[in-house]
C-alpha cells in the first residue's frame, strides 16, 4: 500500500488506504468530514464537489491518489475560524438553502468561481454562474436564490428576492431562513448516511431484476457461508406481517411467491462491509418462473392481461374513480364549440438528491459494548443507549413507518421508535416504506446497528414514481365563452403496488375540470396495476397531470372561440360562491381572480414599452407567452381523518448576558424535507408567545418524543401542524395563566394574554415571570394539542371534499430555437394564493423550486421503462432541470385568508408545480403553431413538425406506442 | 506497465473509464496507470510547426489556452462543451481521443484540425494520424495495456484560416450528443477556399471525416450556397442512424443541414477577420 499524502483544509494528512479509494471515501469515511455529501456516485449531480488545488472536482469518482500531494478543500474549511465565508452568509441571506443535501456542493463550486474571478479582478456575471454550476444540481431551490447569493458574495448589491406579504408586529409574515440552515451551510448537518454507530453492519437488498415472475426457490446458502456475512433474510424470516402499504396492504416486505416489478425485494443481507454485502447478494440464487409483463394501464385492463395480484376481485383494476355533476348531455347540447383531445403524461422521478438510507438499531443497544462511548444523557444518536428497536431515517411519515415496521417485526408499535434525521428532499417519494423495515429486521437478527444506503441506481429502480397518464378531455363552451360541460376519461399507471395510487388519481379526477365553474361534469378514471415501478405521491399529486390536459384544452378552446386566452379563463374561474365539480360550494379564500389579474398585468406590461404581443420572432428564435392556471387542495380531504398533534414546552434560559430568556420547543412528528416547516412552526409558536423566533426551537420526527403530526403530504403541514403548534402554545399559555394571575393579584378570568404579556386591568407582566411562578407552583409548562382539521366528505357525497384550496396563475415566456426545436423558458410570472404567507422566504423557495421542477416535467424529465424494465437505470439517463434551465421568476403572493388556517394560511408545497407545464406548451403552440399533446416536449419531434407544417404532435419521438384511443366513459 | 505485463490499463482523467468500471460496463482491472500526473505531459507547448498537447492536459487547460483559442478555435469550442467544469477540470483530451467514441466532442474538434497522436510503448514513440486510432465505437488501435497515448498535436491555423464547432444535445435521456460537427477553412485572399476539413459524429462507427464535402468546398468560394452544398454532400455520403432515446435519423439530418453551413460560415468569418472568440464554452 502506498501512503496517501494530502493537505485537507490546511492540515497535512497521511493515510494508508487502498489505491482504489475514491476521494469522497477518504473525505467522508477516513477523515470523517461528513459535510461532503454523495448523491449519485456517477459524476452526474455534482453535490460531492470539493476543491483540489483550487479546482472543483466531483469527489465521488475522483481517485484519491490522483490528489496525491494536493490541497483539498471541503465545506468544513470555510467557517473553520467560526466566521461564515461570504458565500455561506449569502446563501443564508437569500434563502438558497432548503433540504441542504446539495448545499456543500453548490457552495464549493461557487467558491471556486468566486476565487477565480477575484484573482482575475473580474465581476461575476449570471452567465459565469450558469457555466460554473452547470453540473451542480439542486432539486429544491430552482436556483434563482443560488444565483443571487453568488452575486452577493462577489460583492454585488443584490436585494433579497422576497415577495411582498402582510406582516404582523411579531413573526408572521417575516422572511427568515429555516432554523437548520446554519448547520447546513457549515456542512455540519447530519443526514442518515452521516451517522456511524459503533458495531454497525451494512445491508444490501437482492431485487427481482425482472418485472413479473413466480418465485420457485431462493437459495441463500452460499451467501450465508461468505465470511463477513452476519445475516441473510428472506420472506421466511419476517416474524410478523409480511406486507406493507400506505393505503392497501399489498406490498411484500420480502417477496415469497411472486415478484411484480424489477425493484421488488427478495432477500436482504447484513455484513461487515458494504463490499461483502454486495458480494453476498450476488451469491443468492433465485429460481423464477417468468410471467408476461403488463406495461401500461390500458393494456393491464384487457381481459387477457396477466394479473398481478391474483387475490383481487377486480384483476388489475386498482380503482375506478368517478366524478359526476349535472347532466353531461345537457351540457354539451348547450355548447357551441367542443374541444376533444387526448393527452399523455410520462412517468417521472422525484430525484431527491439524497438516496434513501435507513439505520436500524436493536433494542438494548449500548455503544459501550461495541467499542463506542455511551453518554447517559444522550437521547438519540451514536452515543445513546437504545431501549427499543430504533430506526433512523429521513421519512415523510414517521409514525406510519413505526407502525408498519412493528407489524413486520410482530411487536406492538410502541416497541419501535422512529427517529427522523434530516431529509435530503422528498417531494412525495419518501412516503412509502423503503429500507426501514429491512434494517429493523436485520438489526434485531444480528443485535447490531445496520445501515442500508441505497445506491442512486437502486433508488431509481425501487421507489414509487409519478403516474403516467392518458387523459381524454372534452370541453364544451358557448360562443360567449361560458363553459358548459367537461367530460374526461383518465387512465393512470399505478405500477406494481397500490401505494397512494387511489388517492393520487382521485385528485387527478376531481381536479379534471380545472379551477373553473362547470355546470355539467363527468369524469372517469381507471387506476391500473402494471409491472412498472409503483407510482405514488409526487408533488402535485395527480393534479400536475390533469392540469396539463385541462389547460391545453382551454387554450385550444379560446382560439376556436376567437377569445383571448386570459379572457376565457376570467369568464369561468372559481370564485367565492361557486361550486366545484364535486359539489363543494366555495365559501371563502378563493384568490384565483386576483392571481390571474396580477399575472396578466405583469405579462402585458413586460414588453419594454411596446404593445403586448403573444408571440414574436428575433432571428432564428421565436418567443411566445403561455398562460395556465391551477388549484390544489390543502390536506387529505375526501373524508379522511386529518389531524396533527404538537407539543409546546416553555422554560427559562439564563442567557450569557445574565438576562433570562423564554425558550420554547415545538415538538411534532411532521417532516422537514427542505420545505421550511421548522421555520413555520417556530413562527406560529413565537407569534402566540410574543417572542422572537430565535427563542423557539423545533424537534421533529422522534416518535418517542414528538406527538403524531401525520403524513407530510398534500400541502398540509403548514395548515395542520401550524394550527397544532399554535393551539398547543395557546394551551400552555392558558396553563400558566393562573400563575400570572397570582402574581397580578387577579382572578384568572380577569387575566388576558397578548403580545407576550399577561394583563389584568392596569397591571401586566411578561412570560418570564409567569413561567417562574408556574415552576414554583408546580404548574406544568408543557402542553400538547391535537388539532383536527375541518371535517371533509368522501367523493360522491356532494359535500365539501376539502377544507381549503390554493390557487395560482403562471405565465411563461418561452424561446423556441427554429434551428433545433429547442425550448427554453426565459421568464415566469407567477401569482399564488396561499391564504397567508407565514414566512415569505421559505415560501418563495417553494414557489421557485416548484416552478423549476414543473419546467422539468414539461421539457426534460422522463423515467423510461421498456416492457417494464427501467431504461432510466442511472442518473445520467434522467435529466432534471439544472441551473441553465432556470428562468427569471417574478412571484406575487396573494393572501385570501382561510378562516381555519393558521393566521389564514393554506398550503403551497404542490401548487407551484402544477400549471407550468401547460403554460409552456401553450407558449410553444403560439410560437410554432404546433400543439404538443405529450410530455415531455420533444425537440426532435417538434422541429420536424414545424418543418412539416404539422399543427400538433401527439407523441415524443421514440415512443414505441401511439397514444391509445380512449373511449369516453372507459369502455374498452 | 511492463511489470503488469498487459494486466494494467492506462487511464487519463478517468471520467469515462472509472464510471464504466463502477457501473459494470467495463471489466475490473488489476491496476491502472494514471498518465494525468506525468510531469511535462501536463503542458501545452509549441514544437516546430505544431501545437503539442500532453496527455495530462485537461479540457479546462485547453479551453483557457491562448494559442489554441487563436489557432484551433474549434478545439476550444468542442472541449468547452464536455460535461460541467468539474469534469473538464479532470478529463483529458488524450483520454477522449483514446476512448475512440464516434462523437467524442474534443475528438471531433481535433479531427477537423488534422490532429496527430503520439503513441509510446516500451520500445518506441511514434506519431500517427489521428484517424488511425479509431477502429470502431470505443475501439482504439492503441493497446491500452501496453502503450500510452503520450501527446497530441496539430498545426496552428495560418492567416486567413479559421475553425468552428457546434453540437446539438437532447434535453432528455442520455448525455451524449445528437450530432457534433467541426470545420476548418483555409481561405485565399479572394475568399476562395484553399482547403477545408469537416469532421462530425456520430455518423458511423468512428469519428467521421467528411471527405466528399471537403472536396465540394475546395477551390470554390466561401459562400452560403457552397456551404449548403457541403451539407448536402455530407448527407449523401453518410449513413445516419436513429439511436434509441437519443435522436432520429431525420433530426440528425436536419441538424447537419442547418448547422453545418452555420459552422462553415463562422469558420470563414474567423478566417477573414482573424478574430477568434470561442462561442458556447461551458454551455
Amino acid at each position: 500500500m502506498t501512503t496517501l499524502h494530502l493537505q485537507v483544509n490546511g492540515k497535512d494528512v497521511n493515510l494508508d488506504v487502498p489505491e482504489s479509494r475514491f476521494l469522497s471515501e477518504v473525505i467522508r469515511e477516513d477523515l470523517g468530514l461528513i459535510g461532503t455529501k454523495i448523491g449519485c456516485n456517477e459524476a452526474e449531480c455534482g453535490i460531492c464537489t470539493v476543491l483540489v488545488n483550487g479546482l472543483p472536482v466531483v469527489s465521488c469518482t475522483y481517485p484519491a491518489f490522483k490528489a496525491q500531494g494536493a490541497q483539498v478543500e471541503t465545506i468544513e474549511s470555510l467557517s473553520a475560524d467560526g466566521y461564515l465565508h461570504p458565500i455561506q452568509q449569502a446563501f443564508l441571506d437569500h434563502g438558497a438553502v432548503q433540504c441542504g443535501i446539495c448545499t456543500a456542493g453548490l457552495i464549493m463550486t461557487s467558491k471556486a468561481l468566486l476565487d477565480e474571478k477575484q484573482a482575475a479582478g473580474e465581476v461575476v456575471s449570471e452567465s459565469d454562474i450558469k457555466i460554473a454550476l452547470k453540473d451542480t444540481y439542486c432539486r429544491c431551490t430552482g436556483y434563482q436564490s443560488v444565483i443571487d447569493a453568488i452575486r452577493q458574495a462577489s460583492g454585488q448589491d443584490v436585494p433579497v428576492n422576497i415577495p411582498v406579504v402582510r406582516q404582523t408586529d411579531c413573526e408572521v409574515g417575516k422572511a427568515q431562513p429555516n432554523p437548520d440552515a446554519l448547520a447546513k451551510i457549515r456542512g455540519q448537518a447530519k443526514f442518515t448516511d452521516d451517522y456511524d454507530f459503533s458495531g454497525m453492519l451494512y445491508a444490501r437488498t437482492l431485487r427481482a431484476g425482472i418485472p413479473h415472475a413466480r418465485i420457485r426457490s431462493i437459495d441463500t446458502e452460499a451467501a450465508r457461508a461468505l465470511p463477513g456475512v452476519q445475516a441473510v433474510l428472506t420472506h421466511e424470516d419476517v416474524p410478523g406481517r409480511n406486507l406493507h402499504g400506505i393505503v392497501d396492504l399489498d406490498w411484500p416486505v420480502l417477496c415469497g411467491d411472486k415478484v411484480r416489478y424489477t425493484g421488488d425485494p427478495v432477500a436482504i443481507v447484513a455484513a461487515d462491509t458494504e463490499v461483502i454485502a454486495a458480494r453476498a447478494v450476488e451469491l443468492i440464487q433465485v429460481t423464477f418462473e417468468e410471467l408476461p409483463a403488463v406495461s401500461d394501464a390500458m393494456e393491464a385492463l384487457r381481459p387477457d392481461a396477466s394479473v398481478l395480484h391474483e387475490d383481487r376481485a377486480d384483476g388489475n383494476l386498482l380503482k375506478h374513480i368517478e366524478v359526476q355533476k349535472g347532466e353531461i348531455e345537457t351540457g354539451f347540447a348547450a355548447a357551441d364549440v367542443i374541444v376533444d383531445k387526448t393527452y399523455r403524461t410520462p412517468t417521472t422521478e422525484h430525484m431527491f438528491l439524497e438516496p434513501e438510507c435507513a439505520i436500524g438499531v436493536p433494542a438494548g443497544y449500548n455503544p459501550d459494548n461495541f467499542g463506542g462511548t455511551c453518554d447517559d444523557k444522550a437521547e438519540r444518536g451514536e452515543t445513546a443507549r437504545h431501549d427499543k428497536t430504533s430506526i433512523y431515517v429521513g421519512s415523510q411519515i414517521p409514525y406510519l413507518d413505526r407502525d408498519q415496521t412493528a407489524a413486520a417485526l410482530g411487536v406492538e408499535p410502541t416497541q419501535v421508535r422512529v427517529i427522523a434525521t434530516l431529509m435530503g428532499g422528498g417531494f412525495g417519494g419518501k412516503e412509502d416504506i423503503a429500507g426501514q423495515t429491512h434494517v429493523a429486521l436485520l438489526a434485531e437478527k444480528t443485535q447490531r446497528p445496520v445501515k442500508m444506503l441505497y445506491s442512486r441506481q437502486e433508488s431509481l429502480q425501487f421507489h414509487p414514481k409519478r403516474h403516467a397518464t392518458v387523459i381524454r378531455i372534452r370541453t364544451g363552451a358557448t360562443q360567449a365563452g361560458q363553459l358548459t360541460a367537461v367530460e374526461a376519461t383518465l387512465y393512470g399507471d399505478g405500477g406494481a403496488y397500490a401505494s397512494l395510487s387511489e388517492k393520487v388519481l382521485t385528485r387527478a379526477t376531481t381536479h379534471a375540470t380545472g379551477p373553473y365553474q362547470v355546470p355539467h361534469v363527468k369524469v372517469d378514471c381507471f387506476a391500473a396495476y402494471t409491472n412498472n415501478a409503483p407510482c405514488g405521491a409526487f408533488r402535485g399529486f395527480g393534479v400536475s397531470q390533469s392540469c396539463f390536459a385541462v389547460e391545453s384544452n382551454m387554450d385550444i378552446l379560446a382560439e376556436e372561440l376567437g377569445l383571448d386566452a386570459v379572457e376565457l379563463r376570467r369568464l369561468n374561474t372559481l370564485d367565492v360562491g361557486s361550486v366545484t365539480a364535486t359539489g363543494q360550494k366555495m365559501l371563502e379564500s378563493v384568490g384565483l381572480n386576483e392571481c390571474v389579474e396580477r399575472v396578466d398585468h405583469d405579462m402585458r406590461g413586460d414588453m419594454h414599452g411596446n404593445d403586448f404581443r403573444w408571440t414574436w420572432q428575433e432571428g432564428h428564435r421565436q418567443y411566445a407567452w403561455g398562460l395556465a392556471i391551477g388549484y390544489k387542495n390543502t390536506g387529505l380531504g375526501g373524508g379522511a381523518p386529518d389531524k396533527a398533534s404538537a407539543q409546546v414546552e416553555l422554560w427559562l434560559d439564563p442567557a450569557e448576558s445574565g438576562a433570562t430568556a423564554v425558550r420554547a420547543q415545538v415538538r411534532t412528528s411532521s417532516a422537514e424535507m427542505g420545505q421550511g416547516l421548522p421555520a413555520v412552526l417556530a413562527a406560529c409558536a413565537a407569534e402566540e408567545l410574543g417572542i422572537p423566533i430565535q427563542q423557539v426551537n423545533v424537534l421533529l420526527g422522534d416518535t418517542d418524543h414528538c406527538p403524531d403530526g401525520g403524513p407530510t403530504t398534500a400541502s398540509r403541514q403548514t395548515f395542520v401542524s401550524g394550527n397544532a403548534a399554535r393551539h398547543a402554545t395557546r394551551t400552555v399559555v392558558q396553563q400558566i395563566l393562573p400563575a400570572a394571575a397570582a402574581l397580578l393579584n387577579a382572578t384568572p378570568e380577569d387575566v388576558s394574554f397578548s403580545a407576550g404579556h399577561f394583563t389584568a386591568g392596569e397591571k401586566s407582566l411578561g412570560v418570564i415571570e409567569a413561567i417562574e411562578q408556574a415552576v414554583k407552583s408546580n404548574i406544568p409548562t408543557v402542553a400538547e394539542y391535537e388539532y383536527w382539521a375541518p371535517k371533509t366528505q368522501p367523493l360522491g357525497t356532494g359535500g365539501d371534499m376539502h377544507f381549503a384550496f390554493g390557487f395560482c396563475a403562471q405565465a411563461t415566456l418561452c424561446e423556441i430555437d427554429t434551428h433545433t426545436g429547442e425550448v427554453k423558458v426565459r421568464k415566469v410570472i407567477a401569482a399564488h394564493d396561499v391564504g397567508r404567507a407565514i414566512n415569505p422566504m421559505t415560501l418563495e423557495g417553494q414557489i421557485e423550486g416548484g416552478i423549476v421542477m414543473c419546467i422539468g416535467y414539461a421539457l426534460t424529465e422522463h423515467y423510461i421503462q421498456e416492457q417494464s424494465v427501467p431504461w432510466t437505470s442511472v442518473m445520467a439517463r434522467y435529466k432534471m432541470p439544472g441551473i441553465k434551465n432556470t428562468p427569471k421568476i417574478i412571484s406575487h403572493i396573494v393572501e385570501h385568508a382561510t378562516s381555519t388556517g393558521p393566521y389564514g394560511a393554506k398550503g403551497v408545497g404542490e401548487l407551484p408545480s402544477i400549471p407550468t407545464s401547460a403554460a409552456i406548451t401553450n407558449a410553444i403552440y403560439r410560437a410554432t403553431g404546433v400543439r404538443v399533446r405529450s410530455l415531455p416536449v420533444d425537440q426532435d419531434e417538434l422541429l420536424r413538425a414545424m418543418r412539416a407544417g404539422a399543427n400538433e404532435i401527439e407523441l415524443g419521438w421514440g415512443d414505441s406506442k401511439p397514444i391509445p384511443v380512449v373511449t369516453l366513459g372507459g369502455e374498452m | 506497465m511492463g511489470h503488469y505485463d498487459g494486466r494494467a490499463q492506462v487511464v487519463g482523467g478517468g471520467t469515462d473509464l472509472l464510471l464504466e468500471i463502477q457501473q459494470g460496463r467495463h471489466p475490473v482491472v488489476e491496476a491502472m496507470v494514471d498518465t494525468s500526473r506525468i510531469k511535462g505531459l501536463d503542458l501545452i507547448t509549441n514544437d516546430n510547426d505544431h501545437i503539442v498537447i500532453g496527455c495530462a492536459v485537461t479540457h479546462t487547460q485547453i479551453v483557457n489556452a491562448e494559442p489554441i483559442i487563436r489557432h484551433g478555435t474549434c478545439l476550444v469550442e468542442s472541449c468547452g462543451v464536455i460535461g460541467g467544469p468539474q469534469v473538464r477540470n479532470v478529463a483529458t483530451l488524450a483520454g477522449n481521443v483514446a476512448h475512440a467514441l464516434p462523437a467524442g466532442d474534443g475528438t471531433i474538434g481535433l479531427l477537423a484540425l488534422d490532429g496527430e497522436v503520439e503513441v509510446t510503448d516500451a520500445n518506441e514513440c511514434r506519431w500517427i494520424p489521428m484517424r488511425e486510432v479509431f477502429l470502431g465505437p470505443g475501439k482504439s488501435s492503441i493497446d491500452h495495456h501496453r502503450s500510452i497515448l503520450t501527446r497530441l498535436r496539430f498545426k496552428p491555423t495560418e492567416t486567413r484560416a479559421g475553425s468552428a464547432f457546434a453540437r446539438v444535445m437532447r434535453p432528455q435521456g442520455v448525455a451524449l450528443p445528437i450530432i457534433s460537427m467541426a470545420a476548418r477553412l483555409q481561405l485565399g485572399d479572394d475568399n476562395t477556399i484553399i482547403s477545408a476539413r469537416i469532421s462530425l459524429g456520430p455518423a458511423g462507427p468512428v469519428p467521421y471525416l467528411a471527405e466528399t464535402a471537403m472536396a465540394v468546398l475546395a477551390n470554390g468560394s466561401a459562400n452560403a450556397g457552397q456551404f449548403e452544398k457541403a451539407a448536402q454532400a455530407v448527407l449523401s455520403a453518410v449513413q445516419l442512424r436513429t439511436s434509441k432515446h437519443r435522436a432520429s435519423q431525420e433530426y440528425r439530418a436536419e441538424m447537419i443541414t442547418t448547422h453545418l453551413p452555420l459552422i462553415l460560415e463562422r469558420a470563414a468569418e474567423r478566417a477573414c477577420n482573424g478574430d477568434a472568440v470561442p462561442v458556447g464554452v461551458g454551455q
